[in-house]
């Protein structure tokens, strides 16, 4: 599956064999310290589910190994080479793509438009480049078909899409662009229970072919287990919990999570 | 391998033609825009009897090249979310660059075109620093430069008209031969549809208009698309000017101005430009501009004042937003059919 892991050392076989690595990063906004020595990784074609309550950290750390935010302190390792996370598109670069919350996705423009943005194909000379919308739609197409999600039309504009719908096209789009490290921020919010399903099948399927590695942020404990390898948990900037998903259940993680509350009261001042 | 497949299966197309016109006249403003244009003329040669003779056709023509010229750029820069109102003052601006360009400092008279041109460019860098890069709203760093260049035109023009510098071959060349500047619009037209529909460029201020933070999550530059087409903008603004000035062979402090800009706003507004951004046309701004002439010139031979031209174009414009934002509406509710 891991034809990037080339062979290491013993001593730092593991680490260097994670897709993604992250030491104790540290960020703080003004006062608000959202992340606090947060360490975790990922091996390749694994999926590591994030949970945690809203504030507890878990979209900072998506802003950071996307490359929006600078992390104050700690390190990131991407296929055991440590990297500063410069832009959106460094972070691109190097095979790590987001699907955020919002979905990024352009609801004037057309499917096969915003599945290649910012990445168009062009054909021309020099600074004339003209965009080939035929080869965009013809490989938008066949890439949806190929993953197993169908929209009404290629040519229609994402605003005329279902929340699954474009969900499935965030996805499908970073995928597409061989992302080797996949972040979904949430991607079952405001979501009914099929179209959930729906993408928590998409979610599998590329599972399946496991040449791609994810870290989904959830809230629902159930689609967490059923959708991930490894599950950590966020709480005030820290992690507090990392776990197999089939070494736990949804009674133990909410047993855990209750636990967690009642001792460490809400609002701590680390910060 | 498995197969997650995600949601609602293909709508057969079974729409009737009348349905079929609605769904094509709402999805493609142009349209429905062409159509009001060929019914204005329609109506208005009807009514009086000079409207076809060739002078009117010029008349219509030359007044509207430099403000689809302008319209052109504004679309531009209505599409990534922003707007120009110092646009009509680089008109007459640059002009007067492009004067002193030939008469104070000697330049020859193409490479004082090309520095008139430039400077219209410096005050759309200035016009998109201060807009992106300090935060400042685009409505109000233009008005403000708006004001700006009118005082330092008339401060350096002393308030004088003078007559276009220039020999004979760029007259003819740049814009004064009969319909010059119509070709010159012509060529801008195609060039910026190009640019907005067929280019990176494009697409990423469609992007940028239609969703700044998805856009700029996707990398896209969102700083140097708005900066980009504020330069854009003024630059064809200047392009304006200077072939306007050649054109009636004066150059006056006062030219352009507001009413240019605004009547290029308007355009761009009737013709399908959306003031919130992420959507409109160069085109249909061209046919917005064709509309306004047609209006004017039939309103001119039927002998109705011009306060009653405000008054249509006024109606005009609030109309054509209003119709903007209800199209939308109905379209982003999905009840027409998906293609054209």
């Amino acid at each position: 599956m891991s034809e990037r892991a080339t062979p290491q050392p013993e001593q730092t076989a593991v680490t260097a064999a994670d897709a993604i690595r992250v030491e104790s990063i540290s960020k703080s906004f003004g006062v608000v310290q959202a992340l606090e020595d947060v360490s975790l990784h990922v091996r390749p074609g694994e999926v590591l589910g994030l949970i945690g309550d809203n504030g507890a950290g878990k979209s900072t750390l998506v802003k950071i190994l996307t490359g929006f935010h600078k992390p104050d302190a700690g390190k990131i390792f991407v296929f055991g080479e440590e990297v500063q996370l410069k832009s959106v598109t460094h972070a691109r670069s190097l095979g790590i793509d987001t699907v955020f919350q919002d979905l990024a996705l352009v609801p004037g423009m057309t499917v096969y438009h915003n599945m290649f943005l910012n990445r168009e194909v062009t054909r021309g000379i020099g600074p004339f480049r003209f965009l080939s919308n035929r080869v965009m739609k013809k490989r938008s197409l066949e890439y949806l078909d190929d993953i197993g999600v169908r929209v009404p039309s290629i040519d229609a504009e994402v605003a005329r899409m279902s929340g699954g719908q474009r969900q499935a096209i965030a996805i499908a789009r970073s995928t597409h662009s061989d992302a080797k490290i996949l972040l979904l921020d949430e991607p079952l919010a405001a979501m009914g229970a099929r179209e959930g399903a729906l993408i928590i099948e998409l979610i599998e399927e590329l599972r399946n072919r496991s040449d791609v590695s994810m870290i989904v942020i959830a809230h629902n404990y159930v689609h967490v287990l059923e959708m991930c390898d490894r599950v950590n948990l966020l709480r005030n900037g820290r992690i507090m919990l990392d776990k197999r998903t089939d070494e736990t259940s949804v009674e133990e993680l909410t047993e855990i999570v209750a636990r967690e509350y009642r001792q460490a009261p809400q609002a701590t001042t680390d910060g | 391998m498995a197969r997650a497949a995600t949601d609602v299966p293909q709508t057969p197309q079974r729409a009737g033609f009348g349905r079929r016109v609605a769904t094509a006249l709402i999805r493609r403003r142009e349209a429905s825009i062409l159509l009001v244009l060929v019914g204005l003329v329609v109506y208005f040669s009807l009514r009086t009897d000079a409207f076809f003779g060739t002078d009117n056709a010029r008349v219509i023509a030359e007044f509207s090249a430099p403000i689809a010229i302008i319209a052109a750029g504004q679309v531009m820069l209505l599409i990534c979310g922003e707007i120009d109102l110092s646009v009509g003052m680089v008109y007459a601006f640059s002009s007067w660059i492009f004067y002193f360009g030939v008469t104070d400092w000697g330049l020859p008279i193409w490479l004082a075109v090309i520095v008139g041109l430039l400077s219209g460019s410096a005050v759309g860098l200035v016009n998109g620093i201060i807009t992106v890069g300090v935060g400042v709203p685009s409505f109000i760093t233009t008005l403000g430069m708006a004001y700006v260049l009118n005082g330092l035109t008339l401060n350096i023009s002393g308030a004088f008209p003078v007559e276009t510098p220039g020999g004979e071959t760029f007259f003819r060349i740049f814009g004064g031969s009969p319909y010059t500047t119509v070709y010159w619009a012509l060529g801008v037209i195609v060039v910026m549809t190009i640019l907005l529909t067929r280019t990176r460029w494009g697409l990423h201020t469609v992007a940028t208009g239609g969703n700044l933070l998805g856009a700029s999550e996707s990398g896209v530059n969102i700083r140097k698309v708005k900066i980009g087409n504020f330069v854009l903008c003024s630059t064809l603004g200047a392009l304006a000017g200077i072939l306007e000035s050649v054109r009636i062979d004066t150059i006056q402090a006062l030219q352009g101005g507001f009413p240019v800009m605004f009547y290029a706003v308007a355009a761009a507004v009737i013709g399908g430009t959306s003031l919130f951004g992420g959507s409109g046309t160069i085109i249909g701004a061209a046919l917005g501009v064709g509309v306004l002439a047609v209006l004017n010139l039939g309103f001119t031979l039927q002998g109705i004042s011009a306060y009653t031209f405000d008054l249509v174009l006024g109606i005009a414009i609030i109309a054509s937003m209003a119709l903007n934002v209800t199209l939308e509406r109905i379209r982003q509710s999905g009840r027409l059919g998906s293609s054209a």
